[in-house]
């Protein structure tokens, strides 16, 4: 306090000492060094704030996955029958919850793959192009491999999530992921 | 930058410097809404910073001397700093450098009490309910040194060749009849 005191040079219009002014004169001093010291000292709390934003949203990501784990994989869910798709067909599903599209492709009479369509680049839906063995981000020609989902060009790094598939009595349902999240 | 005003225009080229007081409460200061006057560790009020300064005119309205003066064309007001790029280095303010009668004088208060021993610095000055304490000092004759200097005294008073009413050299003059 004292070392502030020693800044303020002006004399308030009442002629009361610095500490008994009211707060709006103490940050908006007419003293140079004193207005100095202040936006000094707001940058400085802006600074420090922001970083703590920063801090706290690292941990709030941490939460968020432990809280995703401990809820576990979703249930079971039938999504198609296997006479619905010829080989290189592909059908839109939600799993787990409304709004998290996927995509089923079937790519050969026995092997089905199914993803998450939002491309992990800019979430644009990618598009499956089995006659090429990839899927296809049109958005920044993002290209993933089509039997795992890893990314082969463009700007993705990550790969597509994959839904766990398992097929029974000609039917085929989804059964949790295999890697990331939807 | 300095101003001079002219005491009567009509008949005399007579100019005065109006150099800023530097009060230990601006009101220049109090007043600006844009926080573009501000007053340095060492007690110089600066002139308007450029960047900040909005042109309102509230500093010109509300300074009980009249120092702080609006350059519309520029948007900015400017007065008298002491010639703070001139001081902070150890020169004299260029008002005082140029006086060739030393009646504005910068320096020590020792320098101008060995250089007119028979003034005293005076800095408290009464402005209606308003009293100011300045940096810089007023001279008056040492044996007749009032409590404050009015500043509304000059502002009714004929002009030069007409009474003044509160003249302090008269009044010193007859104190050291009496």
């Amino acid at each position: 306090m004292s070392d502030e005191d020693s800044e303020v040079i002006s004399v308030a219009p009442d002629g009361r000492p610095a500490k008994d002014q009211p707060a709006w004169r103490r940050d908006f001093s007419i003293d140079w060094p004193e207005d100095e010291y202040r936006s000094r000292r707001e940058f400085v709390a802006f600074l420090m704030l922001t970083s703590a934003a920063f801090v706290a949203g690292q941990f709030w990501i941490l939460l968020i996955q432990a809280w995703r784990k401990a809820a576990g994989q979703p249930p079971l869910k039938e999504i198609a029958s296997v006479n619905e798709l010829a080989v290189g067909q592909s059908k839109l599903f939600e799993y787990p919850k409304r709004g998290n599209h996927c995509i089923l492709v079937r790519l050969s009479d026995t092997n089905f793959v199914a993803y998450g369509q939002k491309c992990t680049h800019l979430s644009c839906p990618v598009l499956p192009r089995p006659d090429l063995g990839r899927m296809h981000c049109p958005c920044h020609e993002g290209w993933f491999d089509i039997r795992n989902g890893e990314p082969v060009a463009g700007p993705p790094r990550r790969p597509l999530p994959r839904v766990g598939l398992e097929v029974r009595e000609g039917k085929v349902f989804a059964n949790g992921y295999v890697e990331g999240v939807i | 930058m300095i101003q001079l005003d002219y005491i009567d225009r009509a008949n005399s080229t007579q100019t005065v410097p109006v150099v800023c007081m530097h009060c230990d409460s601006p009101t220049c200061a109090e007043v600006c809404p844009a926080h573009a006057i501000k007053r340095t560790g060492d007690g110089v009020v600066q002139s308007a910073k450029k960047s900040r300064c909005i042109a309102c005119n509230n500093c010109v309205l509300a300074c009980p001397f009249g120092i702080p003066k609006m350059n519309t064309r520029m948007e900015l007001m400017m007065k008298c700093d002491q010639c703070y790029d001139r001081t902070s280095i150890g020169k004299l303010p260029m008002c005082a450098s140029v006086c060739p009668s030393q009646a504005l004088f910068f320096g020590t208060e020792e320098e101008i009490a060995r250089l007119r021993p028979n003034s005293a610095p005076i800095n408290t000055f009464q402005f209606g309910a308003q009293t100011i304490t300045t940096r810089t000092r007023m001279l008056v004759p040492k044996n007749n040194v009032p409590e404050q200097l009015d500043v509304l005294s000059a502002m009714y008073q004929p002009t030069i060749g007409n009474v003044i009413e509160e003249d302090l050299l008269l009044d010193a003059m007859n104190s050291e009849d009496a």
